[in-house]
């Protein structure tokens, strides 16, 4: 099959590569440039487990095809951490046990990383909506809700000093 | 030594311990995307496996074309059962001793069995490759309902067994018969029932679902043609089971095979089976000399991975007017699918189905469970439950209220009548289980008192008095036993290796440590209570105790995880292998201190002398001398292997209780509230138990209420994509309220009995106890599951209680 040429900017990187048309985002990420972070859990846009950031959205990677990312910004888990800190939402699933399989915990901090922009003071109602479109098979979600809290409150307590 | 002299408590926090709710380790690698799960598993020269499928559920295949398929460029083999024929390894033995095609061989017995498997340079390529197969079938009758399929001319099934007059597990007496499995005492039963005064009877039936973990299952073949030895990452929960068979079944010695478990992506019993197309990416690899990648898809794992339940129950109570129960029978017919997979321990047919006298004293009982084929797929794994707990506990716990209703008895107060009294532990059961120990009243009357029950009796029945109430209210109450931690070798085996686990320890010369197991982590978070266990029993901090799990070529011989075993076997194994560690740093103590063994006392983390504080060894001080310079007579080195047998299984139990509203126009069932107290012994990680907790009412929640896999007359399987197979999202998920008290298994070496599984097994009849107890002032006694709003606005219209 004849390949395109794309250019994706991922994690701040700019990546270039030919893709065949039909090739998927979340396998662009994964076989193409390495990225292991969004995981396949159902094809169908419903578990979440492929979530990354497209342009500032939340995006399912299984349904979107890397030659629509041409010229975008992508990013995805691994390029949540800045120089080896954490980012609060990986702190916040971490000392909340918001994981355990760790299998939807890629696509949850990308989706909880960008709902705390959306909304960055959210009540636990709205994080458990903000949040629905991400399965989660280990925890019944009560401690990701304490996660999605945690982040808030940190990102607020960073924005205030 | 430190100037600075720590306390015993000090000392014993900075081990972070049992009893500590100690962070992941884990954690790490998962937050930043650094997980190693099968699929990202990449090697040199990887070639992709994807499967052709059956479209139909019963018919004979006429012709298959593989010429398209391998004109494509980038197909590099087609394989089919008639390839496989050669190898002997078109059909595998199942776990439950029967057979299964790894690709249909001449005839497809449910929709989406295997049929062929394409190899191909990349994923894509093999997709276009299964396309390209064409398969031409006959079709022939289906049979989908299990009675339909014993009655005297339904289509056969497996022509494979023809004449074969008996399984696995005794005589077969028609053509699409497994098998009969009864225990306990007919006649002690019957004569109960002959002269009881009080008899109820119900019929339910716990529906065919899928544990549809969020990683499907998958696996990367490797097979070096020089070294003639087997690699095989794969998602499973028990790998050196998987070595064995592979080993069995390929030929090659099982010291050449090397089989890893990497990190699993969720199991709940889905990932104990050996599948079609593990055997079909081993075979394609040693055909090919080269690795390859088989990962299925949603829909392919939801239709053709082992599913769970499928018990079609009735049940029986004999009982006093008051209220005892007296006697107990129960007739299930269970729905097996194609081919008995079943994965249960070889002796038993119907796992654990006998516990289901559950937590009460009942004088004689009986079961009789029937397998039958259908041309459905095949399975029948403990979807996080210990085998086929679920469904008797679900049996007993639905009598139980069903008998309450019948003599106007409130559902709390026939619970205390009939429990186990505390100082009847050990209790052996009318199915011969002994229960180790247990003490429900006590934790039935904090359940009750946490939810104030009464307050909630009087509001429901406010609400039951006003002909408006927009809601109807309903209360669950459950209060279950369970039998984990599978098994005492003489009752346990899988193809005749005794369910033991498994436990290494060494302990480095600077005092720090690693351990490996026999049990696979699959989120339950194996790394970080393992290591809690150790540095308890040995005075080690755990930050510095490493724990390896999953790949045979390191790790000692286990069953692996499931049936909540993993505490109660693995984590006995852990502290075998640590005390025998234990006595011989004793000795070594000894030597340095110059005292005898019997002058030292063991505190927290060192060997003091007795009555001169000044004078210990730390365990690291006894490690670094282990290595440097042993007492004469004494091996050097500082490590011990443990294989624990259980004396017995553990039996951890809970009491539930729900509240829900259920919306009178809508049928939507609102859970209010819903509290579970759990008891499964001593607590090794109390953040972590209550995680495993949050995550098996959710999964319980999600049977209860939407979870099935329906099937239309022709064996199609009407929903298997997320689009349609319940998970609850944040939204729909209750909040949960946790609670505990603790009686220690007396036979476990820590006094853990397991807890994952409990909130699974308890939580399901508790939802459907509220739903039913919302309906009870009309007479119902029984709704099945699952309570989906249709269902349940149907259950409203049916009584003229929708508005």
């Amino acid at each position: 099959m004849a390949k395109k040429l794309i250019n994706v900017t991922v994690n701040g990187k700019s990546e270039e590569r030919a893709v065949e048309p039909r090739t998927l985002l979340v396998h662009f990420l994964r076989e193409d440039l390495h990225l292991t972070g969004a995981h396949i859990g159902c094809e169908t846009s419903h578990c979440g487990a492929c979530t990354v950031d497209l342009d500032g959205k939340s995006v399912k990677s299984c349904t979107h095809l890397a030659v629509q990312c041409d010229g975008s910004q992508v990013t995805t888990v691994e390029g949540l951490a800045d120089k080896g800190v954490l980012h609060a939402v990986q702190e916040g699933f971490y000392k909340e046990h918001g994981l355990q399989c760790g299998f939807c915990t890629p696509g949850m901090l990308v989706r909880a990383y960008r709902f705390l922009q959306e909304n960055p003071n959210p009540s636990e109602d709205e994080i458990r909506v903000g949040m629905s479109g991400n399965l989660c098979r280990c925890t019944g979600y009560q401690n990701i809700v304490k996660a999605v809290q945690y982040a808030a409150r940190k990102l607020q307590s960073a924005t205030a000093a | 030594m430190s100037a600075v002299i720590q306390t015993p408590e000090d000392r014993e926090a900075s081990l972070a311990g049992i009893g500590v709710s100690r962070l992941r380790k884990e954690d790490a690698r998962f937050i930043q995307g650094k997980g190693n799960y099968v699929d990202d598993i990449k090697m040199p020269g990887m070639l992709h496996m994807d499967i052709v499928r059956s479209p139909i559920a019963h018919g004979r295949i006429k012709r298959i074309n593989k010429e398209a398929a391998l004109a494509i460029p980038g197909v590099r083999a087609v394989l089919t059962a008639e390839d496989l024929k050669p190898l002997k390894l078109h059909w595998m033995p199942t776990l439950a001793g029967d057979v299964a095609a790894v690709l249909a061989d001449e005839k497809v017995h449910f929709q989406m069995q295997e049929v062929a498997v394409v190899i191909a340079d990349d994923r894509y390529i093999a997709a276009d490759g299964v396309e390209a197969v064409e398969v031409e079938y006959e079709e022939l009758p289906v049979v989908i309902d299990p009675y339909a399929a014993l009655a005297a001319d339904a289509p056969v099934l497996r022509e494979d067994l023809a004449g074969k007059t008996a399984g696995a597990h005794g005589p077969r007496d028609h053509h699409n018969h497994i098998f009969t499995w009864e225990a306990g005492d007919r006649s002690a039963a019957d004569a109960a029932f002959a002269a009881a005064p009080i008899k109820v009877e119900q019929h339910m039936h716990y529906p065919r679902v899928h544990p549809c973990p969020l990683e499907t299952c998958g696996c990367v073949a490797s097979f070096d043609p020089i070294r003639g030895d087997l690699t095989t990452y794969i998602t499973s929960q028990a790998p050196h089971v998987v070595r064995t068979v592979v080993s069995m079944l390929s030929g090659i010695p099982e010291s050449k095979v090397r089989i890893v478990s990497p990190d699993i992506g969720g199991g709940f019993g889905n990932k104990v089976g050996i599948y079609p197309g593990y055997v079909c990416a081993i075979v394609s690899s040693i055909v090919l000399g080269r690795p390859v990648k088989w990962v299925e898809d949603r829909i392919e794992n939801i239709s053709s991975t082992a599913f769970a339940r499928d018990y079609h129950m009735d049940g029986e109570l004999a009982a006093t007017e008051d209220g005892k129960i007296l006697g107990l029978r129960v007739n299930v017919l269970a729905d097996h699918g194609a081919f008995d997979a079943c994965a249960d321990p070889t002796k038993f047919p119907a796992g654990l189905f006998h516990i289901c006298s559950g937590s009460y004293d009942i004088g004689a009982a009986h079961c009789s469970v029937k397998g039958v084929y259908t041309n459905k797929a095949p399975g029948g794994v403990a979807y996080r439950c210990s085998f086929r707990v679920t469904e008797a506990v679900y049996l007993i716990e639905r009598m139980v209220d069903v008998l309450a209703q019948r003599l106007n008895i409130d559902k709390a107060e026939i619970r205390r009548r009939n429990f186990i009294r505390k100082e009847q532990f050990p209790y052996t059961s009318p199915f011969g289980f002994e229960y180790d120990s247990g003490d429900y009243h006590t934790a039935l009357q904090k359940a009750l008192d946490a939810l104030d029950y009464p307050a909630l009796r009087a509001e429901q029945a406010a609400k039951r008095a006003d002909p408006n109430s927009p809601t109807l209210m309903g209360i669950g109450l459950v209060s279950f036993t369970e039998v984990v931690g599978a098994g005492p070798s003489k009752m346990c085996d899988i193809l005749g290796v005794g369910m033991f686990d498994s436990c290494e320890i060494r302990i480095h010369p600077t005092g720090s440590a690693i351990a490996r197991m026999g049990t696979i982590t699959q989120g339950q978070g194996h790394q970080t209570t393992y290591a809690q266990i150790i540095a308890t029993e040995l005075g080690i901090p755990s930050e510095v105790i490493q724990v390896e799990e999953g790949d045979t070529s390191t790790a000692p011989y286990g069953l692996g995880t499931y049936g909540s075993r993993s505490t109660p076997v693995a984590g006995a194994a852990i502290a075998m292998a640590a005390r025998k560690i234990h006595a011989k740093a004793r000795k070594i103590a000894a030597h340095m201190l110059e005292v005898s063994e019997a002058d030292l006392d063991w505190e927290v983390d060192r060997f003091k002398v007795r009555g001169d504080d000044s004078r210990f060894k730390t365990m690291a001080d006894v490690a670094w001398q282990s290595y440097h310079q042993p007492p004469a007579g004494l091996e050097p080195g500082l490590e011990a292997v443990h294989y624990y047998d259980p004396p017995n299984f553990t039996y951890p139990f809970g009491i539930y209780l729900c509240v829900v509203d259920i919306d009178r126009a809508t049928g939507e069932s609102k859970v209010r509230r819903f509290y579970a107290l759990d008891d499964c012994g001593t607590r090794i990680n109390p953040m972590i138990i209550e995680g495993q907790i949050h995550g098996g009412l959710t999964e319980g929640f999600a049977v209860a209420m939407g979870q099935q896999m329906p099937f239309d007359a022709q064996g199609n399987l009407l929903g298997n994509t997320l689009m349609d197979y319940f998970l609850p999202t944040a939204v729909e998920t209750p909040k949960w309220e946790t609670d505990y008290t603790v009686t220690p298994s007396p036979h476990h070496p820590l006094g853990a009995k397991g807890v994952a599984e409990s909130p699974h097994v308890g939580s399901i009849p508790t939802f459907t106890s509220a739903v039913v107890d919302a309906f009870a002032h009309v007479g119902v006694t029984h709704l099945d599951m699952p309570h989906t709003s249709f269902r349940v606005w149907q259950a409203l219209r049916d009584h003229g209680l929708a508005l």
